[in-house]
């Protein structure tokens, strides 16, 4: 929800602290693309009153707007500004903007330049070795020389670029578990004391160089990885900065404060104008109007609320103002069997095994039990501890997984890449690998399915224009509906609308009505969907029904992902005959209504327990418990917080399109990260055995381990390419 | 063999100096904006980065 500029407002609740009693103001600007937008912003913010400085990131789009005294900051001042040079814009959280230094990035990205550093120089003193491997002249004295050039380059950087890897192994050995870091680890510390001791021993195994251009390597698999989480995650949390809910507190003056929703206490006094959500848990102490629940209840019909009423954060204020009073805090908002229900499930997820880790299992051991079994088979054999220790050695260092841990985040990025081009954000790279493996879909019906918003189904064509004449006069959703079924037109000039109630005013020069049954004098409704009652002066009420609209790619996406081989279900908190409409509208047999969030959640817990794997698509707040419990689950942009928070992937285009064209991405990255371990295998399957007959020597180890690397990243790449198009 | 003995400290020291200079530009936030930046060279005020 953007805040709107209105000058009576106070919005000091945004300033964050600066040195030296400065102040700061963060906002994402829409719509700024070249450097002539760049420069009118920042020129023409700059030029107000106050401001120290003012810069626009235009890869982000955030807008920093530095102020000497904090107290001369002046968000809503700002806003205005940028309104009047056509650019509209939204506040940001000082709390939430702080916590996005990204220390991990930074220091993986140190290591990685460290590591290229390392692996240029040290190359520059092993290629000359490597010359002399095959019968060039070099001398003894100068090899050796070489070797201790190349390790003083080589040991440091391997040391220090190698921290994050040591980290995680030690992290995960003291778990009593190996990870892929433990085989790397050992690789590259072997490496190092193998190639000192040859070193000293005047011999030819030495690996300097090899050591570090492997950490090069797997840095960039590291820090591909890295940043296909920290772009992912921080896309989503801009998408609900941008929905962040605010809220207008009022003082004793009655005096609107525009502050964020997290800083609502319960007791404070909130407005909630016509066509807001409802920012916490509330009781009504002004106003009368109709709710709109659907993200909360998946329920259609609006429904009515007075004083006295209670009301839930997410409900969408159709009409009219309300004061309420807050009885919640924003995090406590969230139903609290919901929450639960959604710590439950997020728990169940993270036992889910990674690809690369259920990968590493099965290496890690196998791995080291051939270095063992090479040591110990080649001095039986009649090798000299020496050269069977090099031999082990040569095994370790070249099954080293360097090809493997790349093998699935180059795909993963690759894919998320493209995903994210398409408008569909992908938390992590587990969420694709859990998607590949989806066999039942669950889509909730309001939001997903259709679009949230009625439809005039039922009427008399020949009153609908009299009809729509009132109706304009009203936001309420269902008089919006029949405006729009009547197409352009006049209003009633003398309309005046009840909030909750109806609209009444002259139309053909009679007095007439249109709402609530009651409002109308017909006594009781008939049918139970959404529906409007319109009556003149002297004439009987005419009853014009709604229906939610279908979205108009639903019934092709359901017939797509059934060709996928996967089963669909319908699931609504919405009434029986709306749903059953909807799912034979759209073709699906297996459907169920009136589900609370606790069936919801039970119903994807009871296929879970069948063996399915279940995505859940879903978008209110009575999904968001089935969302974190699903396999996989993606939600709409325009989904409340929670059901974003439980999502693994967010699709921002509003259409549901997104979920096979994710789906198939995520098979096709799945085969390309399989095929990539099958490369790795084989490679594996020949470069082991060699290492222990001891074909080995540095020059070969370096090629096959940047040879293999390469292949895979080139094979990931391959995603990238145009696909022939599936329907 | 003397050359040797010289040209490899020189080449290191060149080598730490352009690690050096990378590590300044990452402390500098020189890689948060790639996309402005390609753009701020097209404005003519004197602009200095933050």
């Amino acid at each position: 929800m953007a805040v709107s500029a209105q000058p009576a407002q106070d919005m000091s609740a945004f300033v964050g602290d600066e040195e030296a009693g400065g102040g700061r103001v963060e906002l994402l600007v829409k719509g700024a693309r070249c450097a002539g937008c760049l420069g009118k912003i920042e020129r023409g913010v700059k030029a107000m009153p106050g401001v120290g400085d003012a810069r626009l990131n235009l890869t982000t789009g955030k807008l920093a707007v530095r102020y000497d005294d904090r107290r001369r900051a002046d968000p809503a001042a700002v806003i205005r500004t940028l309104d009047g040079l056509g650019y509209a814009s939204t506040l940001f959280d000082p709390k939430a903007a702080l916590d996005q230094s990204d220390r991990e990035g930074r220091e993986l990205i140190l290591c990685l330049a460290v590591a290229g550093f390392g692996a240029a120089n040290a190359m520059m003193f092993t290629v000359p070795v490597w010359a002399g491997l095959f019968g060039q002249e070099l001398g003894p004295g100068a090899r050796i020389l070489m070797y201790w050039l190349s390790a003083l380059v080589a040991t440091p950087c391997a040391l220090y670029a190698g921290r994050p890897f040591f980290r995680s192994a030690w992290a995960s050995l003291r778990r009593r578990r190996a990870n892929m870091d433990v085989p790397i680890s050992i690789g590259v510390l072997l490496t190092l004391a193998v190639s000192f001791s040859e070193t000293l021993q005047h011999g030819r195994h030495a690996y300097f160089d090899a050591a570090v251009t492997l950490l090069f390597l797997l840095l960039i698999g590291r820090w591909l990885d890295h940043q296909l989480r920290l772009k992912a995650q921080g896309a989503a949390r801009d998408l609900l900065m941008i929905q962040a809910p605010t809220a207008a507190r009022l003082d004793e003056q009655d005096r609107e404060h525009i502050t964020p929703a997290a800083q609502i206490m319960p007791g404070d006094r909130l407005a909630v104008r016509a066509g807001d959500r409802i920012p916490v848990d509330a009781e009504v102490l002004e106003g009368r109007c109709d709710l709109d629940n659907a993200l909360i209840s998946g329920e259609s019909a609006p429904v009515a609320v007075r004083p006295g009423d209670r009301v839930c954060a997410g409900a969408l204020n159709l009409n009219g103002r309300l004061v309420l009073r807050a009885t919640a805090r924003s995090e406590d908002s969230t139903v609290a069997a919901i929450a639960r229900l959604m710590e439950l499930g997020a728990q169940s997820r993270s036992a889910y095994v990674r690809l690369a880790d259920k990968a590493a299992a099965v290496y890690v051991p196998l791995v080291h039990t051939l270095a063992l079994g090479t040591f110990l088979g080649g001095w039986m054999l009649g090798l000299s501890p020496r050269e069977a220790i090099l031999r082990a050695a040569a095994v370790l260092i070249v099954t080293c997984p360097c090809a493997l841990g790349l093998a699935v985040p180059a795909v993963q990025i690759t894919a998320s890449g493209l995903l994210f081009r398409r408008g569909v954000l992908v938390k992590s790279g587990a969420a694709l690998e859990r998607l590949a493996e989806v066999d039942h879909v669950v889509l909730d019906k309001t939001g997903v399915v259709t679009e949230g918003r009625p439809r005039l189904v039922e009427g008399r064509d020949d009153l609908l224009p009299l009809a729509a004449a009132l109706a304009r006069a009203s936001r309420h959703p269902l008089a919006m509906a029949l405006a729009e079924a009547a197409g352009a037109g006049p209003a009633a000039a003398d309309a005046v609308e009840t909030p909750g109630m109806g609209v009444e005013g002259t139309v053909g020069g009679l007095p007439a009505r249109i709402g609530r049954a009651a409002f109308v004098g017909h006594g009781a409704t008939a049918g139970d969907g959404a529906e409007l009652w319109f009556v003149r002066d002297g004439e009987a009420a005419v009853r014009f029904g709604f229906a939610d609209t279908i979205r108009p790619e639903a019934t092709s996406v359901i017939l797509a992902l059934r060709a996928r081989g996967l089963q669909v279900e319908l699931l609504s908190g919405d009434v029986e005959t709306e749903t059953a409409r909807t799912a034979r509208a759209v073709g699906v047999d297996a459907w169920r209504s009136g589900l609370t969030p606790q069936d919801k959640a039970a119903a994807v817990d009871a296929l879970k327990a069948a063996g399915r794997k279940v995505l859940m698509i879903g978008d209110g707040l009575n999904d968001a418990a089935a969302l974190a419990k699903a396999h996989c689950s993606m939600a709409p942009g325009t989904a409340v917080e929670a059901s974003q928070n439980a999502a693994d992937l967010v699709f921002c285009s509003g259409d549901l399109k997104a979920a096979p064209a994710a789906y198939d991405l995520a098979r096709r990255a799945r085969s390309r990260a399989m095929e990539n371990f099958a490369l790795s295998a084989a490679y594996n399957l020949i470069a082991a055995p060699a290492a222990m007959l001891g074909l080995v020597n540095p020059f070969v180890a370096a090629i096959a381990m940047s040879g293999s690397s390469l292949v895979v990243m080139l094979n990931a790449l391959r995603l990238a390419w145009p696909q022939r198009t599936r329907t | 063999m003397t050359i040797v003995l010289m040209l490899v400290p020189i080449t290191i020291v060149m080598g730490l100096i352009g690690l050096a200079a990378f590590w300044w530009t990452l402390k500098h936030g020189q890689y948060e904006d790639p996309a402005g930046d390609a753009e701020r060279i097209l404005l003519n005020d004197d602009d200095r980065p933050l």
